[in-house]
């Protein structure tokens, strides 16, 4: 995400302020391990987690992950590192960790940021947002609170759109199918966007409605709750 | 002679040439959005009458963990009370031991007609064709068995057997292999197969089964069913069959109470299925009606296996509901044939590679994207996502580019300012690649050439404006020293 989406990471560090957090971040943070967890390289994933633990394995702040997908990883590295004092790390990071909405709503209990956006938008349940964090009212109840802003359901909004890392490249022709599937149920909504807060599934879905050349965006959550 | 494979036809890597096969056929991905939609949709029906919900699911997997845990205990008790009640039980370790054993029940009723109710252990065993190159041509009698049977096929959903067939081509299919005149009326329709399978439950001297449930502490055993064929099969004639996979016991007759609230909930959505038929044994008093004869076929093919570990030994308490294909993107995209076995979806998944060998299925836990919509269906809530990971990792289906693209990307990933500086290279490189002109086709295919993962992606996603700056890169210029308003 640093590297594809900054401006996801400079959407949350500014909203993040704005509710009168203090940020800080750690540049020797290193990729959560994800890709090669769920591809079944387990070795490959402890080896990158490890960076995670040496940079955010200590201290007591709250660790905020704009993205649904990473912050379910961090959740479950107690599983990758069972023993010792890397399972100690671990742990503390699995306790500290929130997804960015999850972190606004039920920590803050802050849904007002004073964001304005005039239009129409849908929100996506990102697979690990919702089923593995079990977050699925606070974004809705982020994006009510934007002005000008208004929000629908879509048939189909917690259904995966296909990313599902090497899923995604290994069958990539069922993975865009299944992107097409959702496109074809959020354009009968009428959004000008589609929001999420997983990158993951943004890449996925901007990428095929680009491709396609559809009118429809995909933007983060932050992207959204920041504009004024 | 040896029974032919049907559990599986998995060709090395079948699944994506057949996805794609399964992705252009049109007439094939409507069928199976709506069935599959109206499926989800009953179920969702269903469980908000049922409060209890969460409790069940509860109960079933905790009554199933335990059995599972005792199987060879339970299994023991089972088959003394089921002999006890004059059910002759047989134990076959394979598909061809299956096969020959009810070859030979067949024989010794000296039966020519055989029909069958649905029954998906016999399509893993490949029974009809065992029987077929016998020289005996079994008739399904249930409507989508039947239909499939007619047209050459197998089965592609686990309770929903010809769902990737829309009524227009079943019409059509009735038309040409029956010759009554073509119809599109699912009642007309329906009428057709009742008028020809009636005669054939009345002739048959041997009727074939699966089974749901069986019951150790009363050594009975219970099926489930909506169309009424099973009870004519397993009443009309003389000698009932009934062919099962060991894991299907439960400890006590209560215990179907549970299972019973569970199953025809997930499946269809019914409160319960019309027909439920406990079998207790056969006929006392030839006077009576129902069976001379009961044979109880349990297969084990590969299950055993399963039972090593507590994770494992999960996906043995499938109660075979197929919920959880009915809200799989996947399978809601390319359908069960894709899979190349006969159990498709997360579940098919998850057990093929346990029934026909790493070898020939590693692929299948790999045709998933993980977003775990089967975990929270799953009525004894088996964690889909969590076996499947299990099997990616046990597998050695990543092929050498794969482990070394992993192994060179953990060496680099872990390294955060090598991972950066890189990082930055190629955003540049596809940052150059957007802009115009030859050199940018250059950049882009030299990049694509150098990452086959990014070529995949590229064939039908555009990748995003590449940014200037990496959020490092931001952090650093500035964004770090902001602070908080006062």
């Amino acid at each position: 995400m640093g590297t594809l989406a900054p401006q996801v990471g400079v959407a949350t560090v500014e909203l993040l302020r704005r509710a009168g957090c203090t940020v800080g971040f750690d540049p020797q943070q290193t990729c959560c391990g994800q890709p090669a967890f769920n591809a079944g390289h387990r070795r490959e994933a402890c080896r990158v987690a490890r960076g995670v633990l040496d940079a955010l394995g200590s201290g007591d702040e709250l660790i905020v992950v704009p993205s649904g997908s990473c912050a379910a990883m961090l959740v479950r590295l107690p599983s990758l590192f069972e023993e010792g004092q890397d399972h100690e790390r671990a742990c503390s990071i699995a306790e500290r960790t929130r997804e960015l909405s999850q972190f606004l709503v039920r920590d803050l209990q802050v849904t007002s940021l004073g964001a304005r956006w005039p239009g129409k938008v849908t929100w996506h349940d990102a697979c690990h947002t919702l089923r593995e964090l079990g977050v699925r009212s606070e974004p809705r109840q982020l994006l009510a609170e934007v002005s000008d802003l208004e929000q629908v359901e879509a048939v189909g909004c917690d259904t995966c759109c296909g990313f599902g890392g090497t899923f995604a490249v290994k069958h990539a022709e069922v993975s865009m199918a299944m992107a097409e599937w959702k496109i074809r149920h959020i354009e009968e909504t009428g959004v000008t966007a589609v929001v999420s807060s997983d990158v993951s599934c943004l890449l996925q879905l901007g990428g095929r409605l680009r491709q396609m050349g559809s009118k429809v965006q995909a933007l983060h959550l932050a992207e959204v709750l920041n504009t004024r | 002679m040896k029974p032919s494979d049907p559990i599986v036809d998995l060709e090395a890597r079948s699944f994506g040439r057949r996805s794609l096969e399964a992705l252009a056929n049109d007439s094939l991905r409507g069928a199976l959005d709506k069935v599959t939609t109206e499926f989800a949709k009953r179920r969702e029906q269903a469980l908000a009458q049922a409060p209890d919900w969460e409790i069940w699911r509860e109960q079933a997997r905790a009554i199933k963990a335990h059995t599972l845990a005792s199987l060879d205990t339970y299994l023991a008790q089972f088959m003394e009370r089921a002999e006890a009640r004059g059910i002759h039980v047989h134990v076959a370790q394979d598909r061809e031991e299956a096969c020959a054993l009810v070859w030979e029940i067949v024989q010794q009723a000296q039966a020519s007609n055989v029909v069958k109710g649905k029954s998906m252990v016999t399509e893993e065993i490949g029974l009809n064709e065992y029987l077929l190159s016998q020289g005996l041509a079994p008739v399904e009698t249930d409507l989508g068995e039947w239909i499939i049977q007619l047209a050459g096929e197998k089965p592609s959903h686990i309770i929903a057997p010809a769902i990737h067939r829309t009524r227009e081509e079943v019409g059509h299919l009735f038309h040409t292999e029956l010759g009554v005149p073509e119809s599109h009326d699912v009642e007309e329709l329906t009428a057709v197969a009742r008028r020809f399978l009636r005669t054939r439950f009345a002739e048959a001297e041997v009727g074939v089964s699966g089974v749901n449930f069986l019951v150790a502490e009363t050594g009975s055993f219970l099926i489930l069913e909506n169309e009424g064929n099973v009870r004519l099969c397993t009443s009309l004639p003389k000698v009932h069959i009934a062919v099962t996979g060991i894991e299907k016991v439960i400890p006590r007759l209560a215990d179907l109470d549970v299972f019973l609230s569970l199953l025809p909930r997930s499946a269809t959505g019914q409160a319960m299925t019309t027909y439920q038929t406990l079998f207790t044994g056969p006929k006392p008093d030839p006077d009576d009606e129902g069976p001379e004869a009961i044979h109880l076929v349990l297969l084990d093919n590969g299950r055993s296996n399963q039972l090593s570990t507590p994770l494992e030994r999960e996906a043995l308490a499938c109660i075979r509901c197929g919920a959880c294909l009915n809200v799989c993107p996947v399978y809601k995209q390319v359908g069960g044939h894709t899979y190349g076995s006969v159990y498709p979806g997360p579940i098919g998944a998850v057990i093929t590679p346990a029934l026909a060998g790493q070898d020939r299925a590693g692929n299948l836990p790999h045709a998933s994207s993980l977003c775990g919509a089967c975990r929270d269906v799953c009525p004894v809530k088996i964690n889909l996502p969590e076996l499947l990971l299990d099997l990616r990792e046990k597998g050695e289906e990543a092929g050498l580019s794969e482990r070394w693209g992993f192994a060179v990307w953990s060496r680099i990933a872990s390294r955060p300012r090598l991972s950066s500086v890189l990082g930055r290279g190629l955003t540049r490189a596809l940052g150059l690649a957007q802009s115009s002109g030859l050199f940018a086709r250059c950049v882009g295919r030299l990049t694509a050439t150098l990452f086959p993962p990014l070529k995949a992606w590229q064939r039908g996603r555009e990748l995003p404006p590449m940014p200037a700056r990496s959020f490092r890169q931001l952090w650093k210029a500035g964004l770090d020293a902001e602070e908080p308003p006062a």
